[in-house]
């Protein structure tokens, strides 16, 4: 009865502080997105490059997909751009572009400098797609599958860590 | 002299006393702004008040709605306070939404349908929040229940233990002879 007096507090105290140093870990900012494993919603775009050809969802339908959601006013794009150009060329899979709240000039002009990895690149002026996909920070990246299904997003820039250890894995399994 | 300085005091008193109330006050007030279709609203935002200032009502509804939903960019800000572009953005979708004759129901379940319970300051009772919502009741009734318990116990002992060590309870009071301080 003595001992329990001491073990209950100490126990309390071990499972707070549990909890302390396990939140010390988490980043509030990757909130998980209520929209994996459900189809990605509907949109009608036109390309950046070509403002008379329209791309839409059902267009899509039947390939596995990369959506990187970027913008020429993005800091945090520039980072990951070098390693999504690199991965455009080991064409595991097309890569599409969606142009979030931005011009057409500065666009263009942003990746001809810096290189188009895109297939082609969807033009978001107003942000709308941007809302019904769930973005809140650019860059962001969803995987889609043959069906139209979100199957994998990352929040914040691409590494090569990422790209390695779980785009190119699902894209494997997914096309499998 | 000495009731000068006596008086001067107890204005100073009343003054550390009085200054935290008022400060209390202000942020108390600033909810119902959110609420109510004052003019304040429409200097609330330039931008927006420019879409809307033509309808204070569907300002009001609009705020009201996304004042309980949390920016996602400034997390501890929601959207109807926030300046970021999505917030703005998303403001404007609200009043969009609400001119169709959506319910707040609706705008709610379009906001979680895209961003999850998180965007939610009112988290719905499920599962996952169970814990969140039931702890703060749980612990109270821990808490009633072991100062019931401890009642109790001091109630059912005698009038002299309490006398020469107050703070005894039964685990103790079996060996007060034991004591260094009892047996001197």
């Amino acid at each position: 009865m003595k001992a329990l007096k001491f073990v209950i507090p100490l126990a309390i105290f071990i499972g707070l502080a549990g909890f302390l140093f396990k939140g010390l870990f988490l980043d509030p900012r990757e909130v998980p997105s209520p929209l994996i494993d459900k189809p990605a919603p509907e949109f009608a775009l036109t390309q950046l490059d070509k403002p008379e050809q329209t791309i839409r969802r059902a267009d899509m339908l039947g390939k596995v997909w990369l959506l990187n959601v970027w913008a020429s006013w993005c800091e945090a794009c520039r980072d990951e751009h070098p390693y999504l150009v690199e991965f455009a060329k080991m064409k595991a899979l097309p890569i599409y572009g969606l142009d979030y709240k931005d011009q057409r000039e500065p666009a263009q002009a942003w990746l001809a400098e810096r290189g188009n990895p895109y297939d082609a690149s969807l033009f978001d002026q107003t942000g709308r797609v941007g809302i019904d996909f769930g973005v809140y920070g650019v860059p962001e990246t969803f995987l889609i599958d043959k069906q139209g299904v979100i199957r994998f997003k990352k929040i914040g820039a691409l590494t090569p860590e990422v790209l390695n250890d779980q785009v190119l894995p699902l894209v494997r399994k997914l096309n499998g | 002299m000495a009731d000068a300085r006596r008086a001067a005091l107890a204005a100073l008193l009343a003054c550390a006393v009085a200054l935290p109330a008022l400060a209390v006050d202000a942020p108390a007030s600033a909810p119902s702004t959110a609420t109510a279709a004052s003019d304040a609203t429409v200097k609330f935002e330039p931008p927006a008040a420019r879409l809307t200032a033509a309808d204070p009502a569907l300002e009001a509804r609009m705020l009201a709605i996304t004042g309980e939903l949390r920016c996602l960019v400034c997390q501890n800000q929601t959207i109807a306070d926030s300046h970021a572009d999505l917030a703005v953005d998303l403001r404007q979708q609200v009043r969009e939404m609400l001119q169709r004759g959506q319910t707040p129901d609706q705008i709610r379940r379009y906001m979680t349908d895209r961003y999850g319970d998180f965007v939610l300051y009112r988290p719905p009772l499920k599962a996952t929040t169970a814990v969140l919502w039931l702890a703060p009741a749980a612990l109270l009734a821990i808490a009633l229940l072991a100062l019931g318990v401890v009642i109790r116990r001091r109630s059912r002992l005698a009038d002299d233990q309490f006398e020469p060590e107050p703070m005894l309870d039964d685990d103790n009071a079996a060996e007060p002879l034991d004591r260094p301080g009892t047996l001197a």
